[in-house]
């Protein structure tokens, strides 16, 4: 159970270090944490384990290594194990690093029938990586994924938070040209909207 | 166009914002239920014939008399918003457009089920319609619409919305309620039901987004009114999703009962297929519904109109029906290779299982590799005998109803379109289409 | 109590009891067969389907039969109602397309698999089997994860039937192993390497109903069939110190907890499954550490049954008792 003192002080306590850097969440994120804990009863706080994933994945470049899941699970105060199995149960958890840009294109039956192929296979040419793959400056990473309810806007693909719908090749041209112009890590949890 | 319930005033300005909302009669249902007694809100619900509208059908109203009152336990409303179902996007529609439409519904619901505590579940890739939701809530608790003693009423509900992260078995309401415990998304053995032992063991009723949005037009017009549209047992309006190869893909509230022909084809709906081509095929009800051949969907096998209703669509059973499911229309042209729909299908399903009953686990795989090696044209006529024992190996076999939802595609699909199978066997490929360019450009 | 009539055998059971509890009590023939049920394991079941039966009688009050086949070690009888099991062409035809799914992806790796000769999947799939396979695609292969030096873990084996996450939720003080990954690739892992070494971590083994599971000091010693189980005991500070011991001349082999008649663990005196600790199991292994109570007597399991040591009059008897139920429930 979380005590009194709340989340800042208690986390104080874990020491995570990977890559001779210590795993902690930002302030902010801490925050936020605390937060959606007291949305679920006193002693249930391992409903919040599914958005903190997510927070922890905007907080750590994209990704949940072995580290951040022991750091989540000692947040939560439940064991290991139980956090791995959630996270590899999730397919929006990254289990390995992934581009700044994780670019999901859905495949799924409707967008199929509106050139779903033609988006990856366009994607796939233009950045010079296969599906699954990362392009060598880190910058994207191509990822088909199943339905993304947005089968009347279809093809469609999803970069961090946004859906981009209808698309055309020229529409690709611009969102990937923009993005690489960025240069910001998207994640599904926008790291700028974490806030408590 | 038919009565809008659910998607009127979508053109006001802020209609997404409280005042906005407000300005259009919003939170008006709330007012007038707090002053009915909740179990007076139940039968309402009842007389309006409202049926779940994230694809069971099951009513609203019989759902909601199962739940079990034990005193001094806490009960809980879950809205399931994890919306998945391949072709359908009506609930992400509503809830980005029109969210307080949810919440209003959500403390009505809450109200009549005497729960204090309640949760919207989204799917995680929806994470803007979360952030949209958590504004409207926000705004709601900052109206006294949410927290403690709701309007003078003495009703407290404190109301929350919960992220997945990436799960379709998570629609299912036992997943949901795993998901939202923390855990796998693993579907409970049932019994006991939801309404006995739900969340944290307490008893709980779980909702579909429109479900719950119908609840405050119920409330508004009264269930007699609302049952008066619509035909039969399915009364009501219902959101369409409409994708696939039609001039106006998009989301329709339609009043039950308008005819599948005129759904298709009227300029008010669909406005006919693309490209001036002919319909082929169409699954109504989402992914997980047998598709039906155009002569079937458009006329019963008795030659009467098919109705959009939860009956009509269902007549003549799986032999010639299929179901309105979630109201997922997808709708295919003449070219579409069935057999490589219901491979991309079987993909999704294989992918999906939560592996933890063998049919499934094994069984999705198994279709999805046999269906692979038809699609290289490798496969053998044997195979579709296979896929076809192997889908009625499945279902009724599994924990939950995805196992259902795995087999229907491919038996209709070998039930309607067996030829198109052989053909794949004879001559290696099919003479219809398996790869779209995207923005309907031409196949160079 | 209610009354249940299961393949034209009635019987009276507290409320709340199982169909396959029910079932057990009848015994015999019309026992539906388990791969991931064991009752003394809380929340265990309604994974594998092999227990599938129908329900043509809900309940005196509610005659309506249930509309699907239903898992027998989750669904709980009703006054009234009546099951078929055996006498059901439809649940044997699912329980033989349960068993090809169980055997879709499983090694059938047999001749070098330890648990073969006690193995429930080989008794189900030669009960309930089809002969050969229509699968041409290869199998599901994981990749070898070391669980420490006590117990070898076969993915490949698996059939994922969640007891052993049982054994560590509810024995264990904590767990480190689980179910990762989902639907086709899911597996029993630890995640990250990692020993299972608590000291009850070894009955994941006993409950383990296949080759999944197996114990490092016995591997490859001998099949289970050419060793001979005897009833031991020892006092032990941990555990009961009930096991029995599977012993080749003045070798022991390997160490068990004393399993019945559907394979699980029997209860000891003090109504308590016997589960042993890792201690008896793996470090006591000699004829020494032991106080024999005699030749321990397998009652179903297929091969180690047949054991030449066994009377082979107590086999008769089974088989006579098993032919008069058949009948009988064939004459209703």
């Amino acid at each position: 159970m979380l005590n009194e003192s709340g989340l800042l002080v208690e986390s104080s306590k874990i020491n995570i270090v990977a890559n001779n850097k210590e795993i902690k969440f930002s302030d902010d994120a801490l925050a936020l944490t605390e937060k959606l804990i007291k949305r679920y009863p006193e002693g249930k706080h391992k409903s919040a384990i599914l958005p903190i994933l997510h927070i922890a994945q905007a907080e750590f470049d994209g990704w949940l290594s072995p580290e951040v899941m022991d750091y989540v699970a000692s947040l939560l105060k439940i064991q290991p194990i139980e956090v791995y199995e959630v996270a590899t149960f999730y397919t929006m958890f990254n289990l390995k690093p992934v581009g700044k840009c994780l670019i999901e294109v859905c495949h799924t039956g409707p967008c199929w029938l509106m050139g779903a192929e033609d988006v990856v296979r366009y994607i796939e040419k233009k950045l010079g990586i296969k599906n699954g793959e990362t392009t060598a400056d880190g910058m994207f990473t191509l990822k088909t994924v199943e339905c993304l309810a947005s089968c009347g806007t279809a093809p469609m693909m999803q970069i961090g938070e946004t859906y981009h719908e209808n698309l055309t090749l020229e529409k690709v041209d611009a969102i990937l040209d923009d993005h690489r112009n960025a240069g910001v890590r998207r994640t599904h949890w926008e790291k700028e909207k974490i806030k408590p | 166009m038919g009565r809008q319930l659910l998607l009127d005033n979508l053109d006001k300005p802020g209609i997404n914002t409280l005042s906005g909302y407000q300005q259009t009669g919003g939170y008006e249902s709330l007012k007038k239920a707090l002053q009915m007694k909740p179990e007076d809100i139940v039968t309402e619900v009842q007389k309006s014939g409202l049926r779940g509208r994230g694809g069971a059908g099951f009513p609203t109203g019989m759902k909601w008399s199962f739940l079990a009152k034990p005193p001094g336990e806490p009960r809980y409303l879950i809205c399931n918003a994890d919306e998945s179902e391949p072709g359908t996007f009506k609930d992400r529609y509503l809830m980005q457009h029109k969210p307080h439409i949810l919440v209003e519904g959500m403390i009505i619901s809450s109200f009549a089920l005497g729960a204090n505590t309640s949760y919207i579940y989204i799917r995680g890739e929806m994470m803007y319609v979360y952030h949209i939701l958590q504004k409207a809530i926000d705004e709601a608790y900052a109206a006294g619409y949410l927290g403690k003693n709701i309007l003078g009423s003495g009703f407290d509900l404190d109301l929350h919305v919960h992220c997945g992260a990436g799960a379709y078995i998570c629609g299912e309401e036992t997943a949901l309620i795993e998901s939202l415990e923390g855990k796998r998304g693993n579907p409970r053995i049932k019994p006991p039901f939801p309404a006995v032992k739900g969340l944290w063991g307490c008893p709980t009723v779980v909702n579909n987004v429109e479900t719950i949005a119908a609840v405050v037009p119920i409330i508004r017009i009264t269930g007699e009114e609302y049952a008066k549209i619509g035909v039969g047992k399915s009364t009501g309006t219902k959101l369409i999703s409409a994708s696939g190869h039609i001039n106006k893909p998009g989301v329709y509230e339609i009043e039950l009962g308008v005819p599948v022909e005129e759904f298709i084809y009227s300029e008010q709906y669909c406005g006919g297929i693309r490209n001036g081509k002919k319909l082929k095929a169409v699954v109504a009800g989402g992914s997980s519904v047998p598709v039906l051949p155009a002569e079937l969907i458009l006329k019963t096998a008795n030659g009467e109109a098919r109705l959009m209703t939860y009956e009509s669509l269902a007549d003549g059973g799986f032999a010639t029906g299929t179901m309105l499911g979630s109201g997922g229309f997808i709708v295919m042209d003449e070219d579409t290779s069935i057999v490589k729909n219901v491979w991309n299908f079987s993909r999704f399903y294989h992918h999906e299982s939560c592996g933890q009953c063998s049919p499934c686990r094994e069984g999705t795989g198994w279709m999805y590799k046999i269906l692979s090696r038809l699609l290289d044209g490798k496969g053998e006529t044997k195979d579709i005998d296979l896929l076809w024992d192997i889908q009625r190996k499945i279902e009724g076999k599994t924990i939950c109803p995805f196992g259902d939802a795995a087999a229907w595609p491919v038996a209709a699909s070998i039930r309607h379109f067996r030829n198109e199978f052989e053909q794949y066997i004879s001559k290696g490929k099919s003479d219809v289409k398996h790869y779209y360019r995207i923005n309907n450009l031409q196949e160079s | 109590m209610a009354r249940v009539t299961i393949d034209g055998h009635t019987i009276d059971v507290p409320e709340g009891t199982t169909i396959v509890e029910a079932a057990r009590k009848i015994g015999g023939d019309i026992v539906p067969p388990t791969m991931c049920y064991y009752s003394t394991l809380k929340t265990s079941g309604g994974y594998c389907r092999t227990c599938l039966v129908k329900v043509t009688k809900g309940s005196d009050k509610d005659p309506r039969p249930m509309p699907k086949l239903v898992v027998g070690c989750r669904q709980t009888v009703m006054d009234g109602m009546e099951v078929q099991n055996i006498t059901s062409p439809e649940v044997l035809e699912a329980r033989e397309g349960v068993v090809e799914f169980l055997l879709l992806n499983h090694p059938l790796d047999c001749p070098v698999c330890d648990q073969a000769g006690e193995c429930d999947l080989q008794d189900l799939s030669y009960a309930h089997g089809d002969e050969g396979t229509r699968t041409e695609f290869r199998r599901r292969t994981f990749p070898m994860k070391s669980i420490g030096d006590k117990i070898k873990l076969h993915m490949n084996r698996c059939i994922m039937c969640y007891r052993c996450v049982k054994v560590a939720e509810q024995l264990c003080p904590e767990r480190v192993h689980g179910v990762l990954n989902r639907g086709w690739d899911a597996e029993i892992s630890t995640y990250i390497e990692k020993a299972i070494d608590s000291e009850w971590s070894g009955n994941m083994i006993d409950v383990c109903p296949v080759g999944a599971l197996t114990d490092k000091t016995f591997r490859f010693k001998s099949r289970v069939w050419f060793t001979k189980p005897l009833d031991a005991h020892r006092n032990c500070d941990v555990c009961c110190g009930k096991v029995a011991i599977w012993v080749s001349g003045d070798a022991v082999l390997r160490v068990t907890g004393r399993k019945g008649v559907y394979h699980e663990i029997e209860n000891t005196e003090d109504g308590k499954p016997g589960w042993i600790c890792n201690t008896c199991r793996f470090e006591k292994k000699n004829l020494s550490d032991w106080v024999i109570e005699g030749p321990r007597h397998i009652d179903r399991h297929s091969v180690i049954s047949q054991n030449h040591y066994e009377q082979l009059k107590q086999l008769k008897q089974d088989l006579s008792r098993q032919k008069q139920i058949g009948e009988k429930a064939h004459n209703n």
